[in-house]
């Protein structure tokens, strides 16, 4: 069995993931103020399909979390690590905790998103930071 | 009404050797037995598969499964993750409804084990959104893990009542010889187990698991003209849907999709939450049996963390849970799942279940089959009626 061709890209999320790097983080918007993540022509909530680029607030909460401790081989090196969704308003990401001891996370807790690389396979990874 | 006149399932448990395809060859073979019709009668196989593409490279699985049953029909495929024979299900529900067919083979099938944990971890993480969850680390434990720490968050709860969860399915499957675990465990083993994500630990997870099952559909016609004894039928369907990823559902700690579903499915019966006697749930964790009795409206939201605790969804409560032992005991082969429940609840309300006397006069039950983290969801009502 032969894995996808990794160069061809993930057009749409290879650019989303350059702009949260580069601090310019957005997320799309319908009309009705529902956020969603590309690459998406539709809006997932209300089915608009007036989607606009808005800038991604600086800091979210942390909406739920858990630490992995058995993960998927992509990630071998990585565990045990904390995955979190972080709600940002409209908008809502899952993505990783790092600096911080998962016995201190808490729900509600203030974070900055941000790219680090995945320790097991050197790809971009979303991440988020204690504020 | 749809008249379930055959069930049919493999043990399930760790067969890593076993093709899918002689596994669903068993499960038909028992189906037909039970049965008593002429598998020729089968005017098409709807069959449920998750992973086949991974654990077996092997697509197209339709046709293959059509021939391993022995029937000379045209076979599909459903995939809805861990509900592709909840699919299938409905599916051939509507087709025998719509008088397009008389009778159906359904069924699922899955081989797991063969991909050790680590093939099977990754494999049951593409049912996640890969570009927001699975490359963000999200395992299939893991967003289940997230759900259960949201659901304490909103509702209260702790880890023993979970605990108590995995207790009672286990206690259920001591005697079902299809069961993958007929092993008793206690609140402390739960407790006690290493932690697969936080804060699920081994004892809340379903097991890995390889199986079949398959089961008999036909239309009331075709029970009569052929004399053929089928007590009972499926009375009920639904079906909801949700975002994929978890991220993008409004509440962390429900599962409308199953609210939807089981909405649809009771007024399809005519049939209301107080009704149902008995139900099989889709406890692929134990937090996952507690969000399934609330989308079901046996519980308001934030009541049913503390009903296995309580003992009123233990085989002599007030309204039996996962009498099989569930998808913790009982084992999840994926796409065997959706009508694995079917058989179990059809042999309980028959009375030929090794756990038929918890339920004695039963005459309602459910079935909830819930795949990812329940972005698909199908409940069917299950009733002793001919």
């Amino acid at each position: 069995m032969s894995d996808p061709d990794d160069s061809a890209g993930e057009a749409g999320y290879d650019e989303w993931i350059a702009a949260l790097e580069d601090g310019e983080g957005y997320y799309l918007a319908c009309p009705n103020g529902h956020g969603s993540l590309p690459p998406r022509r539709r809006c997932p909530h209300c089915s608009s399909g007036e989607l606009t680029e808005q800038a991604l607030p600086e800091t979210g909460t942390i909406a739920t979390f858990t630490e992995t401790q058995v993960p998927i081989p992509s990630f071998a090196d990585d565990a045990p690590y904390v995955v979190a969704i972080v709600d940002f308003g409209d908008i809502r990401l899952t993505g990783q905790l790092g600096e911080i001891d998962p016995a201190a996370v808490e729900i509600g807790q203030l974070v900055a998103p941000e790219i680090v690389e995945r320790e097991t396979t050197g790809e971009p990874l979303v991440a988020f930071r204690p504020v | 009404m749809v008249r379930i006149v055959g069930v049919g399932l493999t043990p399930f448990g760790t067969t890593p050797e076993r093709t899918g395809r002689d596994m669903f060859a068993e499960a038909s073979d028992a189906a037909f037995a039970d049965a008593g019709v002429p598998r020729t009668d089968a005017e098409a196989l709807y069959y449920g598969n998750f992973m086949g593409a991974l654990a077996e490279h092997q697509g197209h699985q339709g046709p293959l499964m059509a021939e391993a049953a022995g029937i000379q029909a045209p076979a599909t495929r459903f995939e809805t993750a861990c509900a592709s024979s909840g699919a299938a299900v409905r599916h051939a529900v509507q087709t025998l409804r719509n008088g397009e067919a008389d009778l159906l083979l359904v069924g699922g099938a899955e081989r797991m084990t063969n991909l050790g944990t680590d093939g099977a971890t990754e494999a049951l993480a593409i049912a996640a959104d890969d570009l927001w969850e699975v490359r963000a680390g999200v395992t299939f434990p893991g967003a289940y893990a997230l759900m259960a720490n949201a659901y304490f968050d909103t509702y209260g709860g702790s880890r023993e009542d979970l605990a108590h969860v995995a207790v009672k399915n286990h206690e259920n499957a001591l005697e079902n010889e299809h069961a993958q675990y007929q092993q008793r465990i206690d609140v402390d083993t739960v407790l006690e187990a290493p932690t697969v994500s936080a804060p699920l630990g081994l004892y809340d997870s379903c097991p890995i698991s390889d199986g079949a099952s398959a089961i008999v559909l036909a239309s009331d016609e075709y029970v009569a003209e052929n004399d053929v004894d089928a007590p009972v039928s499926i009375t009920g369907t639904g079906q909801g849907g949700d975002n994929l990823a978890l991220h993008d559902r409004e509440f962390l700690a429900r599962s409308p999709a199953a609210e939807d579903a089981a909405t649809e499915a009771y007024d399809d019966a005519g049939v209301g939450p107080d009704d149902v006697e008995l139900a099989e749930v889709h406890d692929c964790f134990t937090i996952a049996e507690v969000l399934a009795l609330e989308s079901l409206g046996f519980y308001e939201p934030g009541e049913a963390i503390g009903a296995a605790r309580r003992g009123e969804t233990t085989a002599t409560g007030d309204r039996p849970i996962n009498l099989s032992g569930g998808l913790k005991a009982k084992g999840h082969p994926v796409g065997a799942t959706g009508t694995a429940q079917i058989a179990e609840l059809t042999q309980l309300l028959r009375g030929d279940h090794v756990n038929s006397d918890a339920v004695p006069d039963a005459t309602v039950g459910l079935a909830h089959n819930a795949g990812g983290t329940v972005a698909s969801a199908f409940v069917h009502v299950v009733e002793v009626a001919e």
